[in-house]
């Protein structure tokens, strides 16, 4: 999402975001993250206005006093930035790439299941599975950090079954356009 | 369960803490973020800088800044450690790889600073009608000036409109109402507001007369 970010050219306009809207989103931001509203109100306080970043192909950035805390893409679900899972890395369930996989994301690519599924990989236990479409946290091995934040791109048993093709799409990672962005 | 102990702690009458936290917080159990110590050279939490584009000034920033963990990170065993479940063959791969981006990164730096003095900055005085001209100005963003506060300084400082419009080579410029040429100019020389660091030198100026056909 964030490989190529201009935000000279790609942010259309930045608006402070209605309080009934911040409800809303606040409501969203708590059922679809494991965050407690304590923790939410740390981060983003409810006295601080949210602004809407507008970007190129329906992404929107939201911040607070400059800050990109999270992003969507439509209506669709809300990622946690990087920094923000860096701080927080429990709001969203994880996912481990092996060591070789990491240069790999490092440079934009997707996630494909292997090297998810090998031995330096992990994915949730069965009875933990994630559908396809979660948004997830994307650890390392041998890191303490998320690399990445992403979005499975099949249920997390078939990329154990299939083991082929891209598990988790990356939609921001480390190093990309909007981690170099320390406010927008 | 870490609630508990937070509550048992407080009952004791604490010499009135601040009040303004109290209003703005009715909840005192919000978890603490982690802290991650992020590299000051390559912006990456530290664990992560084998993996940039400049390895060799991190150690050494990292070395200063906190001996400790420039040894948890690149002692011996460290490095034996951290191979994980890569083959040694993978591993001396991604050394080389590791190598040869940080090369190609200060070739790239290299080439940024040289092209950075090369740059020219053109404004071009263009024609609409008779009377009436706009004030293109291309080539900022070579020197690091953000297109989109520029433009909104010329339209404040010349109380016209000013915007970034694409190009026709998929660039960028900015285009400011009425002739302001000079006065562009003047800006850029004195590095007035966000125009900074950008020679003399390399600013010019341009006419551009109306073509027959028009718009
Ligand atoms: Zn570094």
């Amino acid at each position: 999402m964030f490989k190529k970010f201009t935000p000279s050219s790609d942010v259309s306009g930045h608006t402070p975001v209605k309080s009934s809207v911040q409800r809303s989103i606040r409501t969203n931001v708590l059922s679809q993250w494991k965050i407690e509203p304590e923790t939410l109100e740390a981060i983003w306080p409810k006295k601080e206005g949210l602004v809407h970043v507008k970007c190129r192909d329906h992404i929107s950035v939201y911040t607070v006093n400059g800050e990109p805390l999270f992003f969507q893409h439509f209506d669709e679900a809300f990622f946690p930035t990087l920094r923000v899972i860096h701080k927080y890395p429990y709001i969203l369930p994880a996912v481990k790439i092996d060591r070789g996989a990491i240069r790999f994301v490092l440079a934009g690519a997707q996630i494909m299941c292997p090297g998810l599924t090998s031995k330096g990989g992990e994915l949730p236990p069965e009875e933990a599975a994630l559908e396809a479409g979660t948004p997830v946290g994307v650890f390392a091995e041998g890191k303490e950090h998320a690399v990445a934040v992403g979005i499975t791109k099949m249920g997390t048993e078939a990329m154990k079954k299939t083991n082929k093709g891209v598990g988790v799409e990356a939609t921001t990672y480390l190093g990309d356009d909007l981690w170099a962005l320390e406010t927008l | 369960m870490g609630r508990k102990q937070n509550r048992a702690q407080s009952p004791t009458p604490a010499p009135a803490p601040e009040p303004e936290a109290v209003e703005a917080e009715p909840a005192p159990e919000a978890r603490p973020p982690l802290e991650v110590l992020y590299c000051s050279v390559c912006s990456f939490p530290i664990e992560y800088c084998e993996f940039g584009s400049s390895l060799t000034r991190c150690k050494e920033w990292l070395k200063e800044a906190n001996e400790d963990l420039f040894n948890k990170y690149y002692s011996d065993e460290a490095l034996q450690a951290k191979l994980g479940t890569l083959s040694l063959e993978a591993q001396a791969k991604l050394e080389q790889d590791t190598a040869k981006k940080e090369a190609k990164a200060e070739a790239k730096a290299d080439a940024a600073l040289k092209k950075k003095l090369a740059s020219q900055i053109i404004i071009r005085r263009i024609e609409r009608t008779k009377r009436k001209h706009v004030t293109a100005i291309q080539g900022l963003e070579a020197f690091g000036v953000d297109l989109k506060k520029a433009a909104k300084q010329f339209a404040s400082k010349f109380a016209t409109g000013a915007s970034v419009t694409k190009t026709p080579t998929g660039g960028e410029e900015i285009v400011v109402q009425g002739d302001v040429a000079e006065e562009v100019q003047e800006m850029i020389e004195e590095g007035v507001g966000v125009l900074k660091g950008i020679p003399a030198d390399n600013i010019e100026i341009t006419e551009e007369k109306k073509k027959k056909s028009g718009e």
